[in-house]
């Protein structure tokens, strides 16, 4: 990354369904100096929820396993975000990232994990390898606020 | 994360009022009340009101994609109300239009605290 690093974070935590809620808070709280719009915010919580729900649900079907959340914040309100497990891993993941397709159609899961990361980042990249667990990456970039935020100086 | 659920035997439809956040953790606990109720009432329309949804990711489509086929098995049909903007743009993401109606009821002026659309 050629940006400037300004902040960051790395969190690790057990794949317990209740995290998806700590990790998108978590996240949210880390990223809020940087005034997120609200559909901004929204955006990146769901991707996170995503790539958490994934590793708990996939990753670590049958077992409870760590995962890694690294988040970075760098010059020009560029976030990357970087979720990784040590589980199951994904043999194909073009196929993992076509939408609606699922390895768990029984128990309701809609199959668009993948493509809703992809429509809420900038950027999406999934490393990933049979038995030796995955990692995705995010990129996003937020829209700067300055006209905003100038309007709130009169205001005030 | 919690749901309420209303029928009218008149107009046969169930109101679901879902609410908090919805996600793969807390599906199965707004799943199973729901799916109670349709199977004790067998309704001719399931109304999912979402106004009270505060965040949801696709375990939330997942839960409406199975009731709408459960409801579909029964011949039935399924509505869902008032979701907030970023919640529209997920619903939209995933071609939920296709399978059911989306009502702005504050719009429309359709719906009056009642089951009536």
């Amino acid at each position: 990354m050629k940006e400037k690093l300004l902040n960051e974070m790395t969190l690790r935590f057990p794949s317990l369904s209740e995290n998806e809620r700590f990790a998108r808070l978590a996240v949210s709280g880390f990223i809020s100096s940087l005034d997120p719009a609200l559909d901004e915010l929204s955006e990146i919580k769901t991707a996170v929820s995503e790539a958490v729900t994934n590793c708990i649900v996939h990753a670590y079907r049958d077992r409870v396993g760590e995962i890694t959340m690294q988040v970075r914040i760098y010059e020009g309100q560029l976030i990357y975000i970087r979720i990784k497990d040590k589980g199951c891993g994904i043999e194909d993941i073009p196929l993992a990232r076509t939408p609606l397709y699922t390895t768990a159609p029984d128990e309701e899961r809609a199959g668009l994990g993948f493509a809703i990361m992809e429509s809420f980042t900038d950027r999406l990249r999934v490393s990933s390898r049979a038995g030796g667990g995955t990692a995705v990456t995010m990129l996003r970039t937020l829209r700067t606020r300055k006209a905003a935020n100038g309007d709130k100086s009169k205001e005030g | 994360m919690s749901v309420r659920t209303f029928y009218d035997p008149k107009t046969r439809a169930l109101l679901a009022e879902l609410s908090g956040d919805i996600d793969h953790c807390t599906a199965a606990g707004l799943r199973e009340p729901v799916d109670k109720e349709i199977m004790q009432r067998l309704p001719q329309k399931l109304i999912l009101d979402l106004s009270g949804v505060s965040f949801m990711d696709s375990s939330g489509i997942g839960l409406i994609i199975g009731r709408y086929k459960l409801m579909t098995d029964l011949g039935g049909s399924i509505v869902l109300t008032d979701p907030r903007p970023e919640i529209s743009k997920l619903l939209t993401l995933a071609g939920i239009g296709r399978l059911c109606r989306v009502v702005d009821t504050h719009k429309s002026g359709s719906f009056t605290g009642g089951v009536k659309i």
